[in-house]
Formats: structure tokens, sequence, C-alpha cells
């Protein structure tokens, strides 16, 4: 255990000072598994930064919700609301997204009323715009965009959706752009552009199939509907392209700065590593990993090895049996923190140069401000 | 093949629910080695492509099809499968229009990415439907397949709209083979044979995700199972010692007696190591104290609760097993 200790590799620490205090930083995105603290995190970086004086906004996708009570969030209005204000002129903003009504925006700023009425009332847009599946990570990556135009605030803290991947708001965009360029796409667009089925003859024997295919598996009324929305959508598809690619490239710009957030366990090391690596693929500038949650023994001094060796003689003279009990509670305790010690070593000896924070351990869940404030103080303390 | 009471007798469908980081694909292989213990065969499926099956059990990944993958105490086998809506869409087509062929083209073409952007409904009822067939799947003897599927489902908070496939599916078809097939799967999903169980830590968020998701299923008339409260630590400290050091009377000079008794401390530091313990115990009963709560509030819902141990070496095969043999000890299989 001892060696473990002294023979680990130290990684680089992670400066959150620098990086909020930095003008030039205008975005930071955490990212990482889910139920790691990402939304944690986020809000406490968003506060921190305001209280050293800069204009702030966090968008959270999913916040718990006495998390989101902590910080005045009641409603879902898709608006960014003033939580604090600070001296030497830093303010706290924090919204929530409302998917659906981000997207009804797109929608609605993109295409004629008439067409936007029938896009919205259409019931393939409306599984669309509610489901979880790719279009929360979009529409946050979108109002990721919206915030960041607006130039109203300084610094915009998002935190990532909940999602099967931890990825997937990376590849979101890229997803409806693959969408949009499909052969099926031109192939349901095709007949309502041609007035009727028709256009089903001019095309190939394969479409033919896939026509007669699609007709049984989804039935007519289905396939009609889904061709009035394609074809509608097709055009408003144009300007909605062109923001999935301008906000991908803020992602990529130098004025952001990703945020992995860990909790040292396996699987959540493992996808910090994953994500880690993915980042680097896709050209985004990282700023380290926050590992949350990490826990410390204050009698470190006092080995496993010897705190259960003690304990198990007291157990067999039947003695002072508090005091065992104690030493067996540290034993696990020490287990625990070698236990968490070696998961992050395994990221760091992988990634030698990624900056590390730890956050340790609370007793409670983060429920206000000052809570916040202490998380806060921790992210800062590498 | 044994018989014996559980709680969950005549149920075929156990579709495993928790909120991320609470285990809930491990629940869910212990769930299904439990299952099968005793000369059953049980199937164990995932739907969200992590491969989650593969690693616990410590295999290369699981291809789209159904193979034997680990052994159950007292004979029994698992079976493991990972469905892939792509092969779930061709599967469907063979089967009810023998229409192969145009499946591929229609894959080829992106209708399954086409169909997993614009109505995720439909990728549920694809997933949720193979499902469900695994579970009526007779053999040549007119004896079911299964004796039991396991389903590692989406985490809680998709759960609802997952399970509820003729809701989902209704705006967008309402009539046609996909609103027959979903009723199909929906006639499975909410009937008694199935049980939609909550693997939860005694955490505030993962407790108040778990009571929401309960709530909302029984809104959904979808038949709710049983709370598997997961990483239970055993309590070290008589609950007594606990409460006197939530109050601050932890006896230090007690604990330091015992450590220079031990050995472990001369007269010079024994009350400064002692110090230091005690502010490991005063952490550990403010958390006792906390999980107490969760843990009534966790009663509220009125469910059949199970606790899994945290294992101290994390999850391994046998600690795999050592959680099947304490879910079949408390009555859940």
């Amino acid at each position: 255990m001892k060696d473990a200790k002294r023979s680990a590799a130290r990684p680089v620490p992670l400066d959150i000072d620098a990086i909020i205090d930095d003008p030039g930083t205008r975005i930071i995105v955490c990212c990482g598994a889910g139920g790691v603290g990402k939304t944690t995190t986020a809000a406490a970086l968003g506060l921190r930064a305001a209280e050293r004086g800069r204009c702030a906004v966090v968008l959270t996708v999913d916040p718990a919700r006495r998390l989101a009570q902590s910080m005045g969030l009641t409603e879902l209005d898709n608006t960014p609301r003033l939580v604090s204000r600070h001296e030497g002129g830093g303010q706290l903003y924090a919204m929530m997204l409302d998917m659906k009504r981000t997207f009804d925006e797109i929608i609605e700023a993109h295409a004629d009323p008439e067409r936007a009425r029938q896009i919205l009332s259409n019931p393939f847009y409306q599984s669309l715009s509610s489901s979880f599946s790719g279009t929360q990570e979009y529409m946050a990556m979108e109002k990721l965009g919206q915030l960041r135009r607006s130039d109203e605030w300084d610094l915009i803290v998002v935190d990532t959706p909940p999602s099967r991947s931890a990825l997937d708001f990376l590849d979101a965009p890229e997803r409806l752009g693959r969408f949009l360029d499909g052969r099926f796409i031109r192939l349901l667009t095709a007949p309502a552009k041609a007035g009727g089925r028709s256009a089903f003859k001019l095309l190939n024997a394969g479409f033919g199939l896939v026509a007669g295919a699609m007709t049984k598996l989804l039935g007519a009324q289905v396939l009609k509907d889904l061709q009035t929305f394609v074809s509608a959508l097709d055009a408003v598809f144009g300007g909605f392209r062109q923001r999935a690619e301008l906000t991908y490239k803020l992602l990529q710009a130098p004025g952001t700065a990703f945020v992995v957030v860990a909790a040292p366990e396996r699987d959540a090391m493992r996808e910090a590593s994953y994500f880690v690596e993915r980042l680097a693929e896709e050209r985004m500038p990282l700023a380290g990993l926050v590992v949350n949650r990490v826990h410390d023994a204050p009698a470190n001094g006092l080995s496993a090895a010897r705190s259960a060796a003690a304990a198990e003689d007291l157990e067999s003279r039947g003695e002072h049996e508090l005091t065992a009990a104690v030493l067996r509670l540290h034993t696990g305790r020490m287990q625990l923190v070698a236990r968490e010690h070696r998961e992050q070593e395994h990221f760091v000896s992988a990634h030698p140069t990624v900056p590390v924070v730890q956050v340790r351990a609370m007793s409670e869940d983060v429920h206000d401000l000052a809570g916040l404030r202490q998380i806060g103080e921790l992210l800062a303390s590498a | 093949m044994e018989s014996r009471d559980t709680d969950w007798d005549g149920v075929r469908l156990h579709v495993v629910t928790g909120k991320g980081g609470t285990g809930k694909t491990t629940v869910a292989a212990a769930l299904a080695l439990a299952l099968a213990s005793g000369g059953r065969k049980v199937l164990l499926v995932e739907v969200e492509g992590r491969q989650g099956i593969a690693q616990i059990f410590d295999l290369p990944p699981l291809p789209y099809e159904e193979r034997k993958i680990a052994v159950a105490p007292s004979g029994g086998d698992v079976y493991a499968l990972a469905i892939d809506p792509e092969e779930a869409m061709l599967d469907y087509l063979e089967m009810f229009y023998g229409m192969r062929r145009a499946g591929r083209a229609l894959t080829k073409m992106g209708v399954v990415d086409f169909a997993t952007t614009v109505a995720p409904g439909f990728r549920d009822v694809l997933v949720t439907g193979k499902t469900t067939e695994a579970v009526r799947r007779r053999g040549k003897n007119g004896k079911r397949v299964y004796d039991a599927v396991v389903l590692d489902a989406p985490p809680t908070g998709r759960i609802t709209r997952f399970l509820n496939v003729t809701q989902e599916v209704a705006g967008l078809a309402k009539v046609g083979p996909i609103k027959n097939h979903s009723d199909l799967v929906s006639g499975v999903v909410k009937s008694p044979e199935t049980a939609i169980h909550f693997v939860t830590l005694l955490e505030e968020m993962p407790v108040q995700e778990t009571l929401d998701g309960i709530a909302e299923l029984r809104e959904a008339g979808l038949p709710a199972g049983g709370v598997f409260i997961n990483m239970v630590r055993e309590s070290q400290l008589p609950r007594a010692a606990l409460d006197k050091a939530v109050k601050g009377g932890f006896d230090i000079a007690e604990l330091a007696l015992g450590l220079k008794a031990a050995g472990l401390a001369d007269h010079a530091d024994a009350d400064s190591v002692a110090e230091a313990l005690a502010g490991e115990v005063l952490e550990y009963a403010h958390r006792a104290v906390l999980e107490h709560e969760e843990r009534e509030a966790l009663s509220e819902a009125a469910l059949p609760r199970y606790e899994l141990p945290l294992l101290a070496d994390g999850v391994d095969l046998a600690g795999l097993y050592e959680l099947a043999e304490s879910i079949r000890t408390q009555g859940a299989a």
C-alpha cells in the first residue's frame, strides 16, 4: 500500500481559478458519465466565477430538484434567471433547458408561418421534439450557441445531458447532418414534391421494394404523415445544419474549456478516459479532469493491515469492543481510499498530461449556494 | 427443478431500471443468475449498446444472438442477448412479413437511423418487441423456452416512456402493423407476468428518482416490482455508539485506551490517533443518519425491498455470485 502511494504518478494540478479568471474563457462544458455530479460541478463553477467578477450563466439540462431550488430555479421556462449578484459586478444566472420549446423556436425562426404550423402540428415532429434520444443533446448545443451569440454573458457553463453515451452531444449535430443527407430522406420527399406516388415509379427497383416494405411496416397513413413532415422540414433544414456546424466549431474554439467530471470508480474513470481521447480526436480543448466524491482518511497513518490485525487481536482477547469496531471501520475506509486511488492512477498513467483536481466526498448532497460555494473552493484547491 | 416460494412467482419478465451509477446492470446480471439457479433457463437482455453484460461477465462483446454466458449455482443457465435495434427490425420484418431482403434494403438506406432520429418510439417498440418475443417464445414441446427474461432497461428517467410503447406510438400510428405490434408488446409488459424493479443507493438523488419513477409507472398502469438497495455498507458500529457520536458524546478516551491495549500507539500519540479516528466515526455516523432517512423515504413506496451489500473488492465474477445468493436468500428469486 505504502509503495503504491510512493510510486504513484502525480497528476498535474488543475487550476480552476486560472480558467474562470481568464476573460478569454467564454464557455465551460462539463461532461462525463451519469451520476458523477456534473450538474453540481457546473453550478459550483458558475457561482465561483460570478463571485470572482464574471457575468456567468449556468445552462443545465436535468438538475436534481433540490439543486435546482438552491439556484432558485423552480420552473422550466427556458430563459436565464438571475440567481445572485456579487461584489465587483459579478452575476450568476441559471436556466433549465426546455428541449421542446427550443426546438419550436428554431422552427418558427426558420419557416414561414404556414409551414411552421404544418410542422408543429405533425405527429412526427411532436415525437421528435419531445423525445429523449438525440434531441436533448442537440437542443442543449443549440441553446448554448444562442446564449453565446447573444453575448449577454461573458461566461457560459453548460452541463451535458445524462445520455446513453456521454458523447451523444458531440455526435448529435453530425447525426442530424447524416440524417438530412440520407437517401431515405430524398426518397420520402420525392413523391410529395412530384405531387403524388408517381415519383416512386421513377425510382429504381430497390426503392420500390423499400417503399413497399415501408407501407407494410408503417401503414399508408403513417407514411403520408412522414412524407409531409419531411418535406415541410426539408425547407428549414439548411439554416438548421449551418447552425449545427457553427456550434460544433464554437466548441473547438480557444474560448471553450471542456471539464471532464468523474467519480473515483471504475466505470466513471473508464468513461472519463474515453472522453479525454474522444475530445482529443475532435480537437476539442480539454481543461482537465474533476474527480468528485474522493474519500480520505483522517487517521491515514494507521494502515489497513495494522488496523485489521489489531482489531482481530482485541476481538480475540474480548477487550475494548468499541476500539475494535472503530478499527474495523478504519480498515474499510483505508481500503476504500486505496481502491479509489488505484482507479485514478489508471487514468493518470494513461493520460499523464491531463490536469486533475479532486473534490472530497461530502456527507450531504448540496442544497444551497453555501454548499455550492464550498464545492467551488474545493475545485480551486488543487 | 426445485420449487420455492419467491416474491415474484409467476413473473416471467423482470425489467431492471435505476439511475446512472447505481449498478443497474450488475443487479440485472445477479438477478438473472439468481433466477436461473436450480436448473432454470434465463435470458439476460441489454438494449443500450453499451456491452455492459460482456464487461461484467468478463467476455468479449456480445453479438446479436442468444448465447449461454454463465452457469448458475446448483445448475441452470444464463443466456445473454445484446439487442441491436437494426437487427431487431430485420427480425421483425422477416418474422411477420417474410421480408428479409427488403429489410436489408431498408437498413442500407438508413431507415433505422432515421427511425431512431425521428421517432424513438419506433426504436423502443422494436427493442421491447424482441424482448417480449423471447418471453412468449415456446419450444417444440409447447413449453416456454425461457423460464424468465431479465431486461437491463434504460435508466429511471426514461423507463416509463420506454415501456409505455402503445402510448408512444399512438400519436404516430393509429392503425396498421406497428400499432398492432405495439399492442402485443404492451399486453406482455402490462400483464402480471412483468415486474419492473428499481435499483437505488441510499443517497438523496437516486432515492428521489426512484420514488418519482415508481409514481410515473403507476400512473401509466405499469407493474412496479421491487426496490433493490445496492451497495449497502455493513454497519460496523452499534447504533448506540453512532447516536452518541452524532450528539458529540463519542468516548475518545476509551478509544485511546483501546489503541494502547492493542499496541497501536504509545502514550504520546494515542490521543491524536484517537482524535483522527473519532473524526472518521463522526463522518460515518452522519452518513448512517442520512441513510436511515433515505430508507424511511423508500418505505413510502410500499414495494418489497432488498438490500445488496457493498462488495469490498468491487464487482467481479465472484462478487456477482455473492449478490445472486443474497437475492435468493431475501426471496427476490
